[in-house]
């Protein structure tokens, strides 16, 4: 349903979107992960039609956003970074507004505002004036605006900033159940959010797609996926780290706590073919060889903001690395 | 849909939006008093001894050249500032539906305040018997030149989210546009320049073909000039708005 393919955007110099190629499909729920700067809003205004890219195509539901923008745009319900809105307007005449901007008349009118108000929870505040609103409300409000037409294509930038933990959670199931029959994009730096909604992610990074895949084949990359962490007592710490690193599978062992009593380790496997059984080897390694009792053992998923720290950092290492280049010259 | 459509929806819009704070009233307010206060004394309207609006519509170049950029001035900067831009031109209108429309809201909202000064209409037609011709050519007249002063605050409040900035530009433009055919002007122009010349670019004046309303010539090589400058200035609001996010 959303096509991108190769699109660059420079601003001047700097090239704020670098050939950007994904696709998303009916069903499929899309996390937009990436630092300040990356290219994330930059990106999601291109798909809208908002600016052109300076190359690369999109495609919507079939139609080429640059050729037949106004076609591309009927599908897509859109939620600005900032949630902009009429100030001086009421919700009510702000959300009839965009429901006329859609085609909607009359009954059909009001059947989409009330659709949409009721979804966002908006009945409390239809008739304020919107500057008179929390930014919560006026959150929920923009967000109202791009589902009063029931698009198939959703790009939401940003859509839980701004609101307290319940409406988060709240908008987050509403972007879930929505996905099932609509194609969804939306940005975040909160990663639970990816775990919580996403059936995918992509991260970018200095405007270029660093990863892609499902929030679990992203946790997979952390390097802590798949290692042990184990609870002994008895023990002394210096002699559990020795252990540890000459057992058979293992790469490297690290000490995580020890209180006298207790010492936890985490045990990283060093890829050889043991990985899949690597709790039941290890338990079984120390069982056979030691008489320390294990208080707790468990395989650790590794974790998505290890991932996302991992791969975004590169823009540190790689300021490193072209001072060293700089100084070497 | 059809174009008319979108435009009128966004008409409704910015129509309901002046009216909905207070800038609609403060405006209609300044604009009848100040009105009324250059005819009267400044146009020494009851001193003429004639039965006509010609010490009413001889303000309205003036008048207008800093009430219609006031009104103008948020146009586009205040779509800009507070981000609203960004949703009304990714709603599956084109831009220039969105420019039309919202002109023609103000362009509407400023007629309605010329409508209001029916009450000088009235005074003259108790007092005396005016041509009534001759008014309804100065009014189509005001309401050209403020059309012209408005598409031009378009164009510059296009270019800045700064309303200050955008309000001084096209009060400065207007300005110039009224000078080249302003009689001091041109005759301080004529003492060194040659008459075709003087005659050039007074054309490009607006108090050049607003003269022919004043006096109840419906010429339409003015409206022409009218409605072209309007044209081009929209055009221009385009052109700055497209730009802008091509970068």
């Amino acid at each position: 349903m959303i096509k991108v393919d190769n699109l660059t955007r420079t601003f001047g110099p700097k090239t704020a979107v670098d050939k950007v190629s994904f696709q998303v499909e009916r069903g499929e729920v899309l996390g937009f992960l990436g630092p300040n700067g990356a290219g994330k809003s930059t990106t999601m205004r291109m798909i809208t039609g908002y600016i052109p890219p300076t190359s690369g195509r999109v495609e919507v539901c079939g139609f080429d956003v640059a050729e037949k923008p106004i076609e591309a745009r009927r599908r897509i319900g859109y939620l600005p970074e900032s949630a902009p809105s009429y100030h001086d307007m009421s919700v009510a005449s702000f959300l009839g507004f965009a429901a006329e901007m859609r085609g909607f008349r009359g009954d059909e009118k009001k059947r989409a505002v009330g659709k949409a108000v009721e979804t966002c929870f908006l009945e409390s505040v239809l008739h304020q004036s919107i500057d008179t609103l929390s930014k919560g409300f006026r959150h929920r409000t923009c967000l109202a605006q791009a589902l009063i037409h029931d698009p198939e294509v959703l790009i939401l930038d940003e859509p839980t900033d701004g609101l307290d933990p319940n409406q988060k959670h709240e908008v987050r199931s509403l972007i879930k159940r929505m996905g099932a029959n609509k194609a969804i994009i939306f940005s975040t730096h909160i990663l639970e959010e990816v775990e919580a909604a996403c059936s995918r992610a992509i991260i970018i990074d200095r405007g270029a797609i660093v990863a892609n895949g499902t929030p679990d084949e992203l946790k997979a990359r952390s390097d802590r996926a798949g290692a042990v962490l184990m609870t002994l007592r008895g023990p002394q710490a210096d002699a559990v780290q020795q252990a540890f690193s000459r057992l058979p599978g293992v790469a490297r062992a690290e000490i995580v706590l020890a209180d006298g009593a207790k010492v936890a380790v985490r045990a990283y496997p060093d890829g050889s073919p043991l990985d899949s059984a690597f709790a039941a080897h290890i338990a079984q390694q120390v069982m056979g060889r030691w008489s320390w009792t294990i208080e707790e053992l468990h395989t650790e998923e590794g974790r998505l903001d290890d991932v996302f720290r991992a791969i975004t950092r590169s823009d540190t290492a790689r300021d490193a690395a072209r001072t060293a280049e700089a100084a070497a010259a | 849909m059809s174009a008319w459509t979108n435009i009128r929806t966004v008409v409704k819009r910015e129509l309901a939006a002046y009216f909905d704070s207070p800038v609609a009233y403060v405006f209609i307010v300044i604009y009848l008093l100040l009105a009324g206060f250059f005819t009267f004394t400044f146009g020494a309207f009851f001193d003429r001894g004639e039965a006509s609006l010609g010490a009413f519509f001889m303000w309205m170049p003036w008048l207008f050249l800093f009430l219609v950029p006031a009104v103008g001035m948020r146009l586009w900067s205040e779509e800009r500032r507070s981000g609203t831009m960004e949703l009304l031109l990714t709603f599956p209108i084109t831009t220039w539906q969105a420019i039309v429309g919202k002109f023609l809201a103000s362009w509407l909202f400023l007629g309605i305040a010329l409508a209001l000064t029916f009450p000088v209409w009235l005074t003259v037609n108790i007092l005396g018997d005016p041509d009534n011709g001759v008014i309804v050519a100065g009014y189509v007249g005001s309401l050209l030149l403020a059309g012209t002063y408005l598409a031009i605050s378009s164009a510059t409040s296009a270019m800045t989210r700064n309303q200050v900035v955008s309000f001084i530009l096209s009060v400065v433009i207007c300005l110039l546009l009224v000078l080249v055919g302003f009689p001091p002007v041109t005759d301080l122009l004529a003492r060194w320049a040659a008459p075709w010349f003087v005659e050039g670019v007074a054309a490009f004046s607006v108090l050049t073909h607003f003269d022919g309303f004043q006096k109840g010539v419906l010429d339409s090589r003015d409206v022409v000039f009218f409605a072209s400058v309007i044209g081009f200035a929209l055009f221009v609001t385009g052109v700055v708005l497209r730009a802008q996010r091509a970068g």
